[in-house]
């Protein structure tokens, strides 16, 4: 069981968690100015590191709030926070 | 060593001393004319089917541990071809039929086993759509029966049919479809491709792609470099660290599934049933124990082990379904890393980089796709150009918006 880190309520067990992904990923302010392949990479196109991974979570079982948060993928170990977004 | 009754005689008597290694463990060659990186199910019958159909045999398969290290040797066997959408079901068919003939075409026993695909239905629209979906097999020519709720009985009476919340309304049944014993599959490619003169290089990590002017040179690994024209990745969960180390990123995130095996029991499930209401998939292994598995866990993960809430979701699956459970123990739990792609179909494709090609976006579905993955690759590697059944399974289908989505989840890797 993953212990999150929510920045507001303190670790919580996983169950009240939903990810969210990637972080960082943030819809293009205008779509149709972007060719095919732009698009497609910011809809389709990850990082997916083995190891340090931004990632997004949201406590929806608690305070429902978005938090970003860095997650080693190998070690399950929750880094750092980072500003919500 | 061709394996034949006779010679199982003559080894019983002369008291099994004529037996020898199963495949060379050659030291990797400097230079061969094609590559295959991973040596799981994919890149030993990739590298099978370069040798057989296509006379390519300087070939060498890297893998970076053992030999069905991977999710080979570690997922729940089923085999189907129940696919709904054109740009898979002609493939999975493809692969049912190679399955059909493997084991005489390898010499090799895969414990292939036709003993029945059946996926319940518990709702009137999961009846609608699982009617929808036997139509699309039966257009393709594949075996597909409705069955209703009195059909189930007759054939597992042991489920929890009058369950309050998911009512057993039916299922749809494919009797090709069935399960294969894993590890033999993997053994029985690596034989027949190093039979083929392919040396297949355990203990071999590729840790970075050379790439000289837009083309592949070949690949550095823990045991030096080595060159080839030719570089094919079937890497599975690792995939996008591959396509890393060619500058590559794909539409794929490495995602944890578990499996569980309970402790031996008498003959009870005697084909492969699985429960879409709670995303739960059973059969028994011939050593009796009942083998099952659900979702992944849900989030990014490189770890091949997974945690206890999915454990938790699986087993209510379980005794929802079958409430025998109670009264089992399981023995062992463990976990792959799978290639989930952005809409839930894989990749078999040339990549931009000339000479290097890509095997990647399994999800939890690859195993049944062997073959036909390893005999497709083979042949969009040897022509450098894609066979019609691997068509539509192509890397640029994200920008042209050409997706091959089953579930029509969207791009969520982990709702596939
Ligand atoms: C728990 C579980 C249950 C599953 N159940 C089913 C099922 O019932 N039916 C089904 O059809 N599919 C199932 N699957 C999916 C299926 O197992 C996979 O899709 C399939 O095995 C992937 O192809 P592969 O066999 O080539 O992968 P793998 O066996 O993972 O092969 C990839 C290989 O690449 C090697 N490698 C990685 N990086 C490097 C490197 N840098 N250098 C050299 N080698 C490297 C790895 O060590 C590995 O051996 C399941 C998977 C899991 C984990
Ligand atoms: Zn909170």
């Amino acid at each position: 069981m993953l212990l999150i880190p929510c920045p507001f309520c303190g670790p919580r067990p996983e169950i009240e968690f939903v990810y969210g992904g990637e972080a960082h990923i943030a819809r293009p302010a205008d779509p149709s100015a972007l060719d095919d392949a732009a698009w497609a990479a910011f809809l389709h196109t990850r990082s997916n590191p083995r190891g340090r991974h931004a990632e997004r979570w949201r406590h929806l079982h608690g305070c429902a709030r978005f938090f970003n948060v860095v997650r080693d993928t190998v070690t399950d170990r929750f880094a750092e926070h980072e500003a919500g977004g | 060593m061709t394996y034949s009754f006779l010679r199982l005689a003559a080894e019983a008597l002369r008291g099994q001393t004529g037996w020898t290694p199963a495949w060379r463990d050659p030291e990797p060659k400097a230079e061969y004319d094609a590559l295959v990186v991973g040596g799981g199910g994919h890149g030993l019958a990739t590298a099978y089917y370069l040798a057989r159909e296509h006379g390519i045999t300087n070939v060498a398969v890297l893998e970076k541990g053992w030999i069905g290290s991977g999710n080979a040797g570690r997922n729940t066997t089923i085999i189907r071809s129940n696919y709904l959408l054109p740009g898979n079901e002609a493939f999975y068919e493809h692969s049912m039929k190679l399955w059909e003939g493997l084991e005489q075409d390898l010499n090799y026993n895969a414990m292939v086993s036709q003993r029945g695909v059946l996926n319940l239905v518990n709702s009137d629209a999961a009846r609608d759509a699982a009617a929808r979906r036997g139509n699309a097999m039966r257009l393709h020519g594949v075996d597909a029966e409705l069955l209703d709720a009195d059909g189930v009985r007759a054939m597992v009476p042991y489920l929890d049919f009058d369950n309050a919340r998911f009512p057993i309304k039916g299922g749809l049944l494919q009797r090709r479809g069935g399960t294969a014993r894993h590890d033999a599959v993997v053994w029985g490619f690596a034989r027949a491709a190093d039979r083929r003169g392919v040396d297949i290089v355990q203990n071999c990590e590729v840790t970075g792609i050379r790439v000289s002017n837009g083309r592949v040179m070949g690949v550095e690994t823990t045991r030096g470099f080595i060159g080839a024209g030719k570089v094919g990745l079937a890497v599975a969960g690792n995939s996008s660290r591959l396509a890393g180390m060619a500058g590559m990123r794909l539409p794929i995130e490495s995602h944890v599934l578990q499996a569980f095996v309970s402790e031996a029991i008498k003959p009870l499930i005697d084909c492969v049933i699985t429960f879409g209401a709670g995303h739960f998939y059973i059969s028994q292994s011939d050593k009796g124990g009942l083998v099952f598995g659900g979702d992944i866990d849900g989030y990014n993960s490189y770890a091949q082990r997974g945690g206890l809430p999915l454990v938790e979701d699986v087993m209510e699956a379980f005794m929802a379904l079958l409430p025998l459970a109670g009264r089992l123990r399981v023995l062992r739990s463990w976990g792959g890393i799978m290639d989930m792609s952005m809409d839930g179909s894989p990749i078999i494709d040339r990549s931009p980089i000339e000479g290097l090609y890509l095997n990647t976006g399994w999800c939890y579905g690859g195993f049944k796709a062997t073959p036909a993955s390893g005999w497709c690759f083979a042949w969009t590697m040897a022509k450098d150009e894609a066979h019609p059944l691997n068509a539509a399974m192509r890397l640029d289908r994200f920008a042209s918006g050409a997706l091959i989505d089953e579930k029509g989840a969207g791009p969520y890797p982990n709702k596939h």
